[in-house]
């Protein structure tokens, strides 16, 4: 049964891909209006990140009660990559307060999915 | 005014390239984790697929940086280093069709880049046509 043990499946994970990616949307909207990033934008990358956190806590639970992720280095290597991204998008996004700010954000939310994908991957799989 | 907006559009680290720049940290950070990964802990496997992943991980840093810096020597660098990309990209990707065998683990670049959604192949254009644009 691959997968019933992974900390990083389910709930917070499926909250954390449709979160990114509705702030993503709303950030293309603002691209496309030629809006600098709003209030949502940069509230929707702190809900993010406590989403991320709150994941980043149930792997450390899991690992606390012995659980190994299937390749450890990548693992923590996306979990660090994952808490930074949010921060990294509300940094960029205050530097640039053009469309382009949240062409940005929009970017960094469609890249975060694909990272809590990845993270999944590296828990479960040894090979295959 | 004319002033004003020749000085805007000399300007490597506003606007799109801002978000050029984003992109260009994202993949440095990939690039340098999967490399650094790939050389602590199984180098023999492909040497030479995983130095070419540090190569990457290199010049992704130094074009973000150029990028940012934005003077002349910013965009000497960031224009080097996108040419190499390009060529890397391309060569890689080519080579790692030809000769799999050197490449049993992936890197950035082979399959002209199709494991990362072949940004790595629209990002060295990207940057020498925002180069380009803003000289």
């Amino acid at each position: 049964m691959i997968g019933t043990g992974s900390p990083v499946d389910g709930v917070p994970s499926v909250a954390a891909i449709v979160l990114s990616l509705l702030v993503a949307a709303w950030a293309l909207v603002a691209v496309l209006r030629h809006r600098a990033p709003d209030r949502v934008q940069l509230i929707g990358l702190a809900v993010l990140e406590l989403v991320l956190l709150g994941l980043a806590v149930l792997a450390g639970v899991a690992l606390a009660g012995g659980e190994r992720p299937g390749e450890p280095g990548a693992f923590f290597g996306y979990l660090v990559t994952l808490v930074f991204l949010p921060p990294l998008a509300a940094v960029l996004a205050r530097m640039e307060p053009t469309r382009w700010g949240s062409a940005i954000v929009c970017a960094i939310c469609l890249v975060t999915p694909v990272v809590v994908v990845r993270l999944q991957q590296t828990w479960e799989l040894l090979g295959g | 005014m004319a002033e004003l907006r020749t000085a805007r559009s000399t300007r490597t680290n506003a606007g799109p390239g801002r978000l050029l720049i984003a992109v260009y940290l994202l993949f440095a950070i990939a690039a340098t984790s999967r490399a650094g990964l790939q050389i602590a802990t199984r180098f023999g496997e492909a040497p030479l697929a995983y130095l070419l992943s540090a190569l990457a991980a290199v010049v992704y840093i130094v074009a973000a940086v150029g990028l940012a810096r934005a003077g002349h020597a910013g965009r000497r660098v960031a224009f080097a280093c996108c040419t190499v990309e390009l060529v890397g990209v391309v060569g890689i990707g080519a080579f790692s069709l030809v000769r799999p065998d050197l490449f049993p683990d992936e890197t950035v670049w082979s399959g002209f880049g199709s494991g990362y959604g072949y940004i790595p192949l629209l990002l060295p254009i990207l940057g020498l046509a925002w180069l380009a644009k803003t000289r």
